[in-house]
This record gives C-alpha cells, structure tokens and sequence, in this order.
C-alpha cells in the first residue's frame, strides 16, 4: 500500500527518532510512505484562528500536494498519514473548515491564484488510525519480538483527540494505543492521566508550568509501576522526557522514567532496524535490555 | 513617425506620465525620459539584482516585480524603483555555526512567522520557489534550502512582498554558505590550488604581471584563453 505521508518540520529535527521509526514501523505493515516533494509547515497554531483565510494558506497547499501525488499515481488512495499530533489536528480541522465552508474555499482559491484548486478529495488520517484499521491481528502477525513484561503506559495528550469531532479516539477514554501495545506483547497499564495535558507550549514561556503538569503525569506513570511511557506527540515527548532533568532537581523523589515514541517501540517489537532511541532524553536503552528487548 | 523609428508607449514612473519608445526595458525607458541613476543599476544585464522594481501594467489589479535592466515597458505602465529593501545585515562567524534549523531561526526568528502563502515565490523575478526554500531552512534542510535559493541576486523584492516581514534572501544566503561549508564540505582542486598559492608558484608570474604596463596586459587580457 503506497500511501502519502505528511511529516512536518519537526519530524525532521527534533523528532527524527518519530520520523525514522515510523518509517521502520510502517515497512513492516508493508505500508510504503511517500512524502510530497513539496511541502511547507502545516499551519500549526496559526490555522486554528479561523477568521483568518490566509492562515488555512498552509494546510490547504499541502493538501493540494497529496491531490497532485494522486493524480500522478504516485499514491494507491487520497489518503494522507500524518504522525506529528500538531500536523494532524491543523490538517484535519482546515481540511474540514475549508470543505465546509465554500467562501472560505473561494477566498483561499482567489489567492492563490495560478497555484491548482483545492479540490477538496484528501482525508487526513493518523499513523493510530491507520494502524487501527489494518486489525490488531494483523499487526501481531507482523511481531517478532513481543514485549513481554514490558509495563507501557501510553500517554495522549491533546491534540490527537480534542476537539472531539476530529479526535481519533474517545477523548476521554481513548483505547487505540492501549490495544495497539496489547498486540504487541506488552503488559498496559491504564492511568486516568493519560489524556491530561503536558503543559504544551507553555514549555516556551512559563516552563515551572510546563514541569509541573509533566510531573503531575510522570508521578503517576511511576506510582502505577510503569517501566516506561509511551507517547505519540513531539511536544509532549518533549515535556515528558527532555524536561525530566529540570524536573528532577525540584522532586527529589522522582527517579526518572524512558519516555518514546510509540513507533519505536513497535520498531522494535517488529525486529527493525531504525528505532531511534539514541536520540531520547532519558535513555530508553537500560529499561529495554534489563527486559530483554534489546 | 518615420518607418525607423520607435513605436512610442505611455509609462508613469513615480506617478508621473512619460512617453518612451515601446522597445526600452524599465531602465533604459527611465533614463531616456530623464533620470539619471546613482544607485538601483548594476550590472545591466541580469546579474546583479540592483535594480529591483514594481509595477501595475493598465487594467490589472495585480502589482508586479520585476528586474529593471531585463523588463521591457507595456503601454500604461506604473513602475516605481525598489532598489534596496531595509534589512538588517547580520554578521556571523560561519566557522561557529550549526548546520542545522536552530542556526537559522537564531538569526532570523522571523522565519518561524512564515504563512505559506507563497507571495515571496510570485514576486521573484528569478522564479525561485522562495517559499520553499524557506521552509526547507525552517526544517534544517540546509542542502534544499541552499539548491532552491542557487539562482537568488539578492533583489530584495521578496522580502518588500512578505506579510509576516521575513527577508528571504539572508535566509537563503545563509542556507548557502552553511551548505558550501559543512555539506558540501571543502573540495580537493580548491584545497590544492590554495597550497599550491601558499608554496609561492606562482609568485613569479604575479610579479610579471605588476612589472608590465598597460598595453601589455590589454593585449595579454585580449588573448587570454576563454573556455565556455
């Protein structure tokens, strides 16, 4: 199945394991993704002001990059696979605002001029959803080396299921992840912070904000005996795990917990190469060789 | 109007009328309708980007740029010079630098302001995918960066156009010279000619030259051996 793939700007520099792994994660479901040769930032923050047209400028050229990629068959469907939770929220929600709204769309044509129409055809999916759709058995077909006696504790946040109607689960007892790690031989464990948030951006201007919602979902992890979170978002990968040496210097009794993509860990399970985990902040490596996993 | 001679043309430069033969580039159309330029004209031909300007041609709503010295005038032009672009012209020590996305929002965080919204590409009169080249920097990607921006003369008319105030062309300059360094890397024939200048082999020959007078260099510049 070849299908298109919109990473984003940090999948290319601060989450390259994110990138790199959904690569390995996708080969082994036999999914060939496709990057447009051309694409510019999803919008993020700023397409989600909507009395503003030219800030829906940016998804919507994407979009018109996947119709282009499907029209030169480049890609089996109008689907595109996004990973970044950020890249998916704004592609999904100006994708829907724009096709729901015929002048914002004539606006948006109008500027662009000589640039192709957006025709409206390209559904934004997630990685999860995608995953999801293939069968649970399907993807335990795919495992070679099942994470037995590892304790996962997946963490959501918010962009992948808020606001609800572009969610890619129940926001507020989302399974997707719990199942997808079920197929892989681990051992979940739930926690009702999973979908409370990480201090997003605040991780910019107000940092002690940032560090003490992360805690408040670190000290639960840990209470709950988690060997180790498992996230699918850039920005709380970061609030989670590279905030973890600010935070320790303020909690004494926080010892610290692995925090990865969950990609790289169905990398992993699925014996590939191209994990990633050299670029984690902690180091995920200790907790997966005292499991045996690598 | 004899068989040789111009069809004529009406352009308003700054606002004021001018007839000008229809044949003229903007440049040329603005000095045969009297001004003189000391700054915003070059190289005349195409290379230089010192003679940015724009304009409305008559029944068109939209404002264009283009090169002085390469655009030739339409009847009811509007044109005024944009020669230079108010930019900050940040100093930095190449040898110090990252190749990578931090290095060029360090520099220039406005970058991180970009739209998308392609107006810097269509105001290019190198048509350069200026936007791209943007957002490739945005991304790290210095080599992208650096092979869209390659035909970029500095004319400053993307940075006039862009709505979040983003100078392009530093950007793709810097993209430029963070590639020649660390992705490109230095290449062997430059690294032994510069040895072969340090071990002095050619010192005899530049002293001949400095001896010889000017006719002898016109001549020895006149046959010189050009390879196209």
């Amino acid at each position: 199945m070849r299908l298109a793939y919109y990473p984003g700007c940090t999948m290319k520099t601060d989450a390259k394991n994110f990138d790199e792994s959904t690569y390995s994660a996708a080969e082994a479901l036999g999914i060939e993704l496709l990057e447009p040769t051309r694409w510019n930032c999803c919008g993020t923050v700023h397409a989600l002001a909507k009395d503003n047209v030219m800030n829906y400028l940016a998804p919507i050229r994407n979009l018109i990059r996947v119709e282009q990629m499907n029209e030169a068959e480049l890609v089996d469907d109008k689907r595109v696979v996004t990973q970044c939770a950020m890249c998916y929220n704004t592609l999904k929600r100006a994708n829907a605002d724009a096709k729901a709204d015929p002048d914002k769309m004539g606006k948006i044509r109008d500027f662009m001029e000589k640039e192709p129409n957006y025709q409206g055809s390209v559904n934004v999916v997630h990685m999860l959803e995608l995953i999801k759709g293939l069968g649970w058995d399907e993807v335990k077909s795919k495992v070679v080396k099942p994470l037995d006696g590892l304790k996962v504790f997946p963490y959501y946040g918010c962009l992948l299921l808020r606001p609800r109607e572009y969610g890619i689960d129940d926001p507020d007892h989302p399974t997707v992840m719990e199942d997808l790690f079920e197929a892989l031989g681990a051992e979940v464990v739930d926690n009702p912070y999973k979908a409370k948030c990480c201090g997003a951006y605040h991780a910019v201007h107000l940092k002690e904000v940032a560090a003490d919602l992360s805690y408040r979902i670190l000290r639960q992890a840990q209470e709950a005996g988690a060997d180790i979170i498992v996230t699918a978002c850039p920005l709380c990968q970061f609030n989670l795990g590279d905030r973890q040496n600010e935070i320790k210097k303020h909690q004494r009794e926080f010892e610290g917990i692995p925090v990865v993509y969950y990609t790289q860990l169905m990398a992993l399970a699925f014996g590939k190469e191209g994990t990633g985990f050299e670029q984690n902040i902690p180091d995920p490596v200790p907790v997966l060789e005292e499991k045996g996993l690598l | 109007m004899g068989e040789n001679e111009s069809e004529m043309v009406t352009i308003h430069v700054m606002g004021k009328k001018h007839e000008v033969p229809a044949d003229l580039t903007i440049m040329k159309a603005m000095e045969y309708a009297g001004h003189q330029f000391r700054r915003g004209a070059g190289c005349r031909g195409g290379y230089c980007g010192a003679c940015a300007a724009m304009y409305r041609v008559k029944g068109s709503y939209k404002l264009e740029g283009a090169l002085a010295c390469q655009k030739i005038v339409e009847d009811g032009m509007y044109i005024a010079q944009i020669p230079f672009s108010p930019a900050e012209k940040i100093t930095y020590d190449l040898s110090e630098l990252k190749p990578d996305a931090n290095t060029f929002l360090e520099y220039y965080p406005e970058i991180s302001r970009c739209l998308s919204c392609n107006t810097c590409t269509k105001a290019c009169p190198q048509d350069i995918e200026v936007m791209d080249y943007v957002q490739a920097s945005l991304r790290g990607d210095v080599e992208g960066a650096a092979r869209l921006s390659f035909d970029c003369i500095g004319c400053g008319l993307c940075a006039v156009r862009c709505p979040a105030e983003i100078v392009p062309y530093n950007v793709g300059q810097l993209a430029r010279r963070l590639n020649s360094r660390y992705v490109i890397g230095p290449t062997e024939h430059v690294l032994k000619r510069v040895g072969e200048v340090e071990a002095g082999e050619f010192d005899a020959d530049i002293d001949e030259l400095k001896r010889s007078d000017r006719k002898t260099l016109q001549k020895r510049y006149e046959s010189r051996e050009v390879k196209l």
